[in-house]
């Protein structure tokens, strides 16, 4: 039943170098936190974080990789696999309509993007969401992705870590975008008895469906500062129980100091942070044999 | 008798039978030709009515007033049940009960949402939505199942998980995935039955099963129409249409193969007969635990495992970068 879901194409090959617009160095980046400016080139070479107040500026799969891979080497990996409007969706506009905008406003297939490289030598897989992409919606591309992302790390006995950024679950897919929750989790399992490690790295903002499957069942769950993490909204919130929030509530440190989180890495320590703990996991023990 | 605004003609002509029937005593005039006339006619607008159930009125059948629950299910099928309190951590979650119980005298189970009967009852168990300690009471329910080998029954009927600020700062998110990785790896038979809401995360946190099935009258989707309607159509008004674009029925739900199966309710709606529809939903279970304990245990988890995989809806074009391993030279 589910092979109908599956239409193979011949055409539409894919390449996976993106189409990288080069911004002048001139053009400024106001911080939205602090409202200090910096030029463009200086963010980038700050991993784009503020150079006064420490704001994590939101970005996406290619900025992480460019961070985490070394000498940003990297193969993208089921770049195969793009979305369709299966349901024939529509609310003010088809679903379709909204994937062809994103695809093009982004020079993206959907809203995860999973790659194969070196961090300080030694082999990762890291699935990296796109905030870009309809609000970084989790529907059947981005399962299916991760789902493949974990057969690779089982068939190549390679670690695994998934970025999340998130605004929840993909409405435009309906219950498909709900079960990704299922299946993913479910092939986590397998991922467990394959003994290989799987890291959830949890950056602005992490909610809904997502949170409440992959990004909250990490052998360590990680994330970068303030970044709001939660199932339900902060504005859902409140408006259930009518009252303020506490202030830092849903953030990072506040999911740290309530047991959620096993540290929060700043985006500048992250790669030594994950090349330290990926180490623990895959170095063989002295001695047994 | 609570009718539904789409019962309306339904709800007419037992007014009209009313009438005729006080008329008959005040005048003593025979008035049971004309009765029986509107009985008919009642049951076939009935059908007629029934039969052609538009989405949004299943989503509003779901949420009847008058529908059984699950301590209602829960008294019908099984025998000796025993509730079982807490999750041992924090609290007793009243939105999510559960305890051990026998099917036809054998062990099993049951966890489920549980809606409050009355307005006093309502605010007890949060209309029916569970907070981490609810999700985290049916993990150590069913974990204790599978340590004794007895299978597990979930019926779900929920609005949602709640989102309050207590059930964030404990978890929901981490209890809701938590039960979907544990579940997946049941080692005992796992029935999932909607019976009422299937509401989003909160539904699933205890929907992963060998066997999921949908009453009827049910919905489930990844949001409700309404929020449905207030997030894409930045309004209220559009419910009806977000039930339609939601696929949300039982119809749509197994034609994808989202659930495996479908339990029928009278005509009329499980409120309408719900001894009958208790019936009903034992003989399903009946039926898919004996099925399932034909299966070895690992068996029942690969088919979990493979069924999920399945779920999902995409293009998979033909590139010279399918992501084979034998490409990529930093294996070493
Ligand atoms: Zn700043």
């Amino acid at each position: 039943m589910s092979s109908t879901w599956f239409r193979r194409s011949k055409k539409g090959i894919l390449t996976t170098t993106e189409e990288k617009k080069e911004t002048p160095d001139g053009l400024w980046h106001k911080c939205p936190q602090c409202k200090t400016t910096a030029t463009v080139k200086e963010l980038h070479d700050n991993l784009y974080i503020c150079h006064k107040c420490n704001y994590h500026n939101r970005i996406n799969a290619k900025e992480y990789f460019e961070i985490l891979f070394d000498n940003n080497e990297y193969k993208l990996l089921f770049e195969n696999i793009v979305p369709k409007d299966f349901l024939g969706f529509v609310d003010m506009k088809p679903y379709g309509a909204r994937i062809e905008e994103a695809q093009k406003s982004t020079g993206l297939k959907d809203a995860m993007t999973v790659g194969h490289g070196k961090m300080n030598e030694k082999d990762f897989v890291v699935a990296c969401m796109n905030f870009n992409f309809i609000g970084g919606s989790m529907g059947s591309v981005v399962g299916e992705k991760i789902s493949r992302a974990i057969d690779y790390c089982i068939k190549n006995k390679l670690p695994l870590m998934v970025i999340s950024k998130s605004g929840g679950a993909r409405m435009m897919e309906s219950a498909f975008s709900l079960m990704q929750m299922a299946k993913t989790a479910a092939k986590l399992t397998q991922l467990a008895k394959a003994q290989l490690p799987y890291i959830s790295l949890m950056t602005d903002p992490t909610t809904g469906g997502v949170t409440a499957s992959y990004a909250m069942l990490g052998d360590i769950n990680i994330a970068e500062p303030n970044a709001l993490i939660c199932f339900a909204g902060p504005r859902v919130i409140k408006e259930t129980i009518k009252k303020d929030l506490p202030a830092g509530f849903q953030r990072s440190e506040f999911l740290l100091e309530h047991g959620f989180l096993d540290f929060i890495a700043d985006r500048k320590i992250l790669k030594q942070k994950l090349t330290t703990v990926l180490e623990w996991y895959m170095i063989e023990p002295a001695g047994t044999h | 008798m609570q009718f539904l605004d789409f019962e309306k003609p339904l709800e007419d002509l037992y007014t009209q039978i009313h009438k005729l029937k006080e008329m008959s005593a005040k005048n003593k005039v025979d008035v049971s030709n004309s009765v029986r006339e509107l009985d008919a006619s009642i049951e076939k607008t009935r059908s007629q009515i029934y039969d052609n159930l538009t989405p949004w009125q299943r989503v509003q059948l779901s949420r009847h007033p008058d529908r059984p629950y699950t301590l209602y299910y829960i008294e019908k099928i099984f025998t000796n049940f025993t509730e079982l309190y807490g999750d041992r951590q924090v609290k007793d979650d009243k939105a999510m009960v559960g305890g051990m119980a026998l099917l036809n005298g054998e062990p099993v189970m049951v966890v489920g949402h549980q809606k409050g009967i009355n307005t006093k009852m309502r605010q007890l168990r949060n209309f029916g939505m569970a907070n981490p300690e609810g999700y985290r009471k049916a993990l150590r329910l069913m974990k204790m199942a599978e340590k004794f080998n007895r299978p597990i029954i979930t019926l779900i009927d929920t609005p949602g998980a709640f989102p309050g600020l207590e059930a964030e700062e404990r978890g929901q998110a981490e209890a809701i995935a938590r039960n979907l990785f544990e579940m997946v790896n049941m080692k005992v038979p796992v029935i999932c039955v909607i019976i009422g809401e299937g509401a989003s995360g909160g539904a699933l946190g205890i929907g992963v099963g060998d066997r999921v099935a949908m009453m009827e009258n049910t919905w489930y989707s990844v949001i409700s129409p309404e929020s449905c309607s207030s997030i894409l159509w930045r309004s209220w008004n559009f419910k009806e249409k977000a039930a339609e674009q939601l696929k949300l029925t039982y119809k749509d739900m197994s034609s994808f193969g989202l659930v495996d199966d479908i339990i029928p309710e009278p005509v009329g709606g499980a409120h309408s007969d719900p001894e009958k529809t208790a019936e009903t939903l034992k003989t399903y279970l009946t039926n898919a635990i004996s099925a399932l304990k034909m299966i070895s245990p690992d068996d029942r988890i690969t088919q979990r495992i493979e069924k999920l995989s399945k779920m999902g809806f995409y293009d998979e074009t033909v590139t010279a970068d399918n992501g084979t391993p034998a490409q990529i030279d930093a294996i070493t």
